[in-house]
């Protein structure tokens, strides 16, 4: 999905455009066939797939390097110690944190909502004080903020979102007030496409004090993420929807900030001492990553990174922007269909719904038609009762994807038409 | 996997026009049935004739399985006693799920033209929603019913 700017994508692009089809054979699944149809894999918001690079490193690590990390004096300890370490430098370098301190390892981005939530909101959050979020969110950025109001007796502000999708910037400076403790905001809608104008939320955040928090988890595939040029306190977000294996993510979170925090699961790894009249914790990062860590994940993660940041995110940014172009256009000209999220600036995901056909049986007339599309409320229910709709159907695309394969969804949604419409 | 199998032309039929798709004001019994994966809302109401079934309707909104299976579960169990409807539940729970079905389709009627859910474990859920809804309903559970 592609969060390019309209003036980098009409731009000039650096390099040649990607050889999509050259891409494509990096891609193990996408050579696979679906109901005797070759896969159309349009889910992309949901899960990316992974290139052969990034199943020979985890592959690899298992076969050659695998041992504890942060343990053994032993040659593979160390091997796998410094796979690990030098994973998170490449996180470090890829979001542009300052150090590696402030790169937690997690299970994705919603671990690290509800470690922020808890380790970092909780204890500083009295009755009466507010906690700042919108009406795009992912249940992921919704429910953790609703347990520490539960746990504090915080409340819950929601910013309202227009009917194009985009998030009220005029309503949000309304919400703010001195009782304000923290602003969780999604950079990319994954319901929508909605691509956040997160600078200037963050810049009034910030001028009055207020940390900010961002989910990340649809931006950080498709576009450049810098973490000290948006000023964000929190980012979050997950290996599985950049190319990565899933149950590994990151939370980038401001040094001054995680200092401050207590840790939230105890265990091993995240201590210096322990006896039982006295625990020393362990110091930044370790001190939020108890136990033994995904340390595949983690290293299949940054070769996600590196893959992708060979392609170029500004060449997939081009190839994914020219692809939403494309589908929004053909998907315009369909009868009867309405795409719900209309932002000017938007990732590559289309969102819709079709006159009279379900998006259930949408769903299971394009898989019957080798189209695998996302179908449902996107773990985004506040969203689809804003639009009025139990449900929309998602095609999400990524830099591997091809017009040809717009065309197949443009045809199978045909097929699903004349059956039930 | 055909999907003319899945959707054959009883249930466009009664996706396209639901039977007995009305509010129920004076009903004895309702319930209310949820699929939170796909948002399938339905709610079911009941008239009793002591044992019998004496109307049955539903209202709400879901994909085309969920309406064509609600629109025939009312047209089947009408008429019929709280222990039939009871029998033709556990009966299409096996058409719906089991491959080794002893039950005979013809025996079911139109309700038959479910039997190709089966081929799509995802859509399960979707044909057996109004049928939990309708044991809720005849049982007075006061909860939702959902399919989770």
């Amino acid at each position: 999905m592609n969060v390019a700017r309209a003036s980098t994508v009409t731009g000039a692009v650096a390099g040649r455009p990607i050889d999509v089809e050259a891409v494509r054979r990096e891609f193990p699944v996408l050579a696979r066939e679906v109901n005797g149809k070759p896969l159309c894999y349009l889910d992309n918001a949901a899960s990316s797939q992974r290139p052969r690079q990034v199943i020979d490193a985890i592959s690899s690590y298992y076969e050659h390097s695998h041992a504890n990390v942060h343990r053994g004096v032993h040659r593979l300890s160390q091997e796998a110690t410094d796979l690990f370490e030098g994973a998170r430098e490449t996180l470090r370098r890829f979001i542009n944190a300052r150090s590696t301190r402030e790169i937690i390892f997690v299970r994705g981005t919603t671990e690290a909502v509800n470690l922020v939530a808890q380790s970092h909101a909780r204890p500083c959050l009295q009755p009466g004080d507010e906690i700042v979020i919108s009406w795009l969110e992912h249940h992921a950025n919704i429910v953790p903020w609703q347990m520490v109001c539960e746990q504090t007796g915080a409340k819950l502000r929601v910013i309202p979102i227009t009917r194009s999708g985009e998030v009220d910037f005029e309503a949000f400076l309304g919400l703010l007030n001195d009782r304000t403790r923290l602003l969780a905001l999604a950079h990319v809608s994954n319901a929508l496409g909605t691509v956040v104008p997160v600078e200037k939320f963050i810049r009034e955040a910030r001028r009055r004090g207020i940390p900010v928090l961002l989910d990340g988890a649809q931006a950080v595939p498709h576009m450049k993420v810098d973490v000290q040029a948006l000023d964000c306190d929190f980012y979050c977000f997950s290996g599985h929807k950049m190319c990565g294996p899933t149950g590994i993510g990151v939370l980038y979170g401001r040094e001054s900030l995680l200092k401050a925090m207590p840790p939230w699961q105890g265990g091993g790894d995240m201590i210096l001492a322990v006896s039982f009249e006295r625990t020393v914790y362990n110091e930044l990062p370790y001190k939020f990553e108890a136990g033994t860590p995904h340390i595949a994940g983690a290293i299949g993660l940054a070769r996600a990174v590196d893959y992708l940041e060979a392609l170029g995110l500004d060449r997939i940014a081009a190839a994914e922007h020219e692809l939403l172009e494309y589908a929004t256009e053909r998907l315009s000209g369909i009868p009867g269909l309405t795409i719900v999220g209309t932002a000017p600036e938007k990732a590559a995901v289309v969102s819709f719904t079709v006159e009279r056909v379900h998006p259930h049986d949408l769903g299971t007339i394009l898989d019957s038609e080798g189209v695998a599309i996302r179908t449902g409320h996107h773990c985004a229910m506040p969203v689809m009762e804003y639009f009025g709709v139990p449900a929309t159907a998602r095609a999400s695309f990524a830099f591997y994807n091809t017009r040809a394969e717009v065309d197949r969804l443009v045809d199978a949604l045909q097929v699903a038409r004349e059956m039930l419409a | 996997m055909d999907l003319k199998d899945l959707y054959r032309d009883v249930i466009v039929d009664h996706n396209r026009n639901p039977r007995n798709f009305r509010p129920m004001p004076d009903a004895d019994r309702h319930a209310e049935g949820f699929n939170p994966l796909c948002g399938d809302r339905l709610t079911l109401f009941v008239k009793l004739d002591g044992d019998r079934i004496s109307d049955v309707s539903f209202q709400g909104s879901g994909c085309a399985i969920s309406v064509a299976s609600a629109s025939l579960l009312t047209e089947s169990v009408k008429g019929r006693t709280v222990p039939e409807a009871g029998q033709l539940f556990t009966r299409m729970h096996e058409l719906l799920t089991r491959d080794d079905a002893q039950t005979d389709p013809a025996a079911l009627g139109k309700l038959a033209a479910l039997s190709g859910v089966r081929e799509f474990p995802a859509r399960v859920k979707c044909a057996s929603l109004c049928w939990h809804t309708l044991d809720a309903a005849l049982h007075r559970e006061a909860e939702p019913v959902s399919t989770e």
